[in-house]
């Protein structure tokens, strides 16, 4: 089955990708992490994203583009407790508990989460 | 009824559960095996009164509802594969050889509390799909509308099919908690029960028959479980005091004035046996614990006498492995009763902040209190206690202690 595993991090996670003292560690125990998946051949795709004030969200109503900054989003009374999307991994695994056991090795888990969700199956050709 | 009729009834009794988690493991698809299985079901009550009752009526119905499965199956194209429908197909073909594999249900029941599903909805689950009780009888027994219990029972069982729970046994490092869990959701059903026995619809008591058959097929299935005989022992001892729980009048009898003569002898005489077992593994668990608890309070049918001391060191281990605002209540009055009234004040104090609502802390109190000869202070307590009890019957045992 396949399943996509969503990322979250915390301001201080995000934070830690530009910090010259914490960066290293940051993103050697990403790379470690996805290096370990690549090497068991269970990942299908996947990818870290830039950090949520670059982020556009775009609604249509009445016909009309209304678009938030991604700043705008985080700049809320718990901005810096709250989880924001930080990449998403798809994986190949036989069942939920082979995708719990990847999802809780990853970096995201311990400080942030991470959220398991099977991947719908393809659309049934008519 | 005939012939027919009573074979499909005893078959349903005992195999329901094994043919869902047969019908269920390649699929995952809890919902459509038990369609498929109450239409064979049908099946069967219109050809066995005409064929007769086949040798073997499990798997026939086996048979049954795997064709229906693979029929329906192929005909709901959405998220169908041909892979899926061809091993189906090998499955409907192959013979079902119960003695060669493990019974199914436990993987069911692993399946029903998996830490992924919520916890809430794990006791009903297990017991509509292993012992298929409906979802009215459930929802009756959980104090839930019968719609919005067969919502939940829908969602949990699209969970199961889409998030892809295995029907497997878990690893052996994780089994010792995915058992625990097993075991707290038999525990709820028979709990719900227990609550409720003597204050709702008597159809609810039937629940206490059901976890035991549960926690029995448990402790078969599992031999080397010491807790699956524990929480077997604890049950078997609290329905051994059923009887004794409400005098002629309806009115409650505190377990501390019950009388012995009235507890369900070969239930105890179980209880003992079960938990003696569990003991020989020499792995302690709250379940044993606390049945080692009950065992000695069913002592007093032969000595006449509660060993308090006893009952109180069992406490503090349970308090230790377990410490729930429940136990602690219990650590108290055990050490109140034991003679320690104050130590036992001293250990609600320490958990007073959490348990303003919690009518059995304040009915501990109260009883502590008036051991201590702090009168007032005990009639407000059985006051607010009387106030905070949902059961009737306990209320006015409440009351009926202010009264100088």
């Amino acid at each position: 089955m396949q399943y996509m595993l969503v990322f979250n991090e915390t301001k201080s996670d995000f934070a830690a990708r530009d910090d010259a003292e914490k960066a290293p560690r940051y993103w050697g125990a990403w790379t470690a992490y996805i290096g370990a998946m690549a090497q068991a051949g269970i990942v299908i795709g996947g990818n870290g994203l830039q950090p949520p004030h670059t982020g556009t969200t775009l609604r249509i109503r009445d016909g009309a583009r209304h678009l938030t900054d991604g700043a705008a989003v985080q700049d809320g009374p718990y901005a810096d407790s709250k989880e924001q999307l930080a990449g998403y991994m798809i994986i190949d695994v036989p069942d939920l508990d082979a995708a719990l056991e990847w999802a809780a090795r990853s970096p995201a888990a311990a400080t942030g989460s991470a959220e398991i969700r099977p991947v719908l199956p393809p659309m049934p050709t008519p | 009824m005939d012939l027919a009729h009573r074979a499909a009834e005893r078959t349903a009794r005992e195999s329901y559960g094994r043919l869902v988690a047969l019908l269920a493991a390649r699929t995952r698809d809890v919902a459509a095996a038990e369609d498929a299985l109450a239409e064979a079901f049908r099946a069967a009550l219109q050809a066995w009164p005409a064929t007769g009752v086949p040798d073997r009526p499990e798997a026939w119905l086996l048979t049954a509802a795997r064709r229906i499965l693979g029929h329906n199956h192929r005909h709901a194209r959405v998220r169908s594969t041909a892979a899926t429908t061809l091993a189906l197909l090998h499955d409907e073909a192959a013979q079902p050889d119960a003695a060669a594999t493990p019974d199914p249900r436990l993987n069911l029941m692993f399946v029903c509390a998996h830490p992924a599903i919520d916890a809430a909805i794990q006791a009903p689950l297990m017991l509509q799909t292993v012992l298929g009780l409906d979802a009215a009888r459930v929802a009756a027994c959980f104090l839930l509308p019968p719609a919005a219990m067969g919502q939940r029972l829908v969602r949990a069982k699209a969970k199961i099919r889409d998030a892809g729970i295995a029907f497997a046994l878990p690893e052996p490092r994780d089994l010792p908690a995915r058992l625990d869990a097993v075991l707290a959701a038999v525990y709820a059903a028979y709990g719900t029960a227990w609550d409720d026995a003597f204050t709702v619809a008597p159809t609810r008591a039937d629940l206490a028959e059901e976890a035991i058959w549960l926690a029995r097929l448990l402790t078969a299935l599992l031999p080397d479980a010491p807790e699956a005989k524990g929480l077997l022992a604890l049950m078997l001892h609290c329905e051994a005091r059923r009887p004794a729980r409400r005098d002629a009048t309806g009115a409650f009898v505190p377990l501390t004035r019950q009388n012995p003569a009235l507890w369900t002898r070969p239930f105890i005489l179980e209880a003992e046996a079960v938990l003696t077992e569990a003991a020989r593994a020499n792995r302690p668990g709250r379940f044993q614990i606390e049945a080692a608890i009950h065992s000695v309070h069913a002592q007093r049918a032969i000595t006449g006498a509660t060993n308090w001391p006893a009952i109180t060191a069992l406490y503090a281990l349970l308090a230790r492995l377990s410490p729930t605002l429940g136990v602690r209540v219990a650590q108290a009055a055990a050490t109140a009763e034991a003679g320690n009234a104050a130590a036992g004040l001293a250990l609600l104090d320490a958990i007073a902040p959490a348990c303003l609502a919690y009518q059995p802390w304040w009915a501990c109190r109260a009883h502590t209190m008036r051991l201590l000869g702090r009168s007032d202070d005990a009639q407000d307590a059985f006051r607010r206690a009387a106030l905070l009890s949902p059961d009737p019957a306990i209320r006015t045992h409440l009351l009926a202690q202010l009264a100088p």
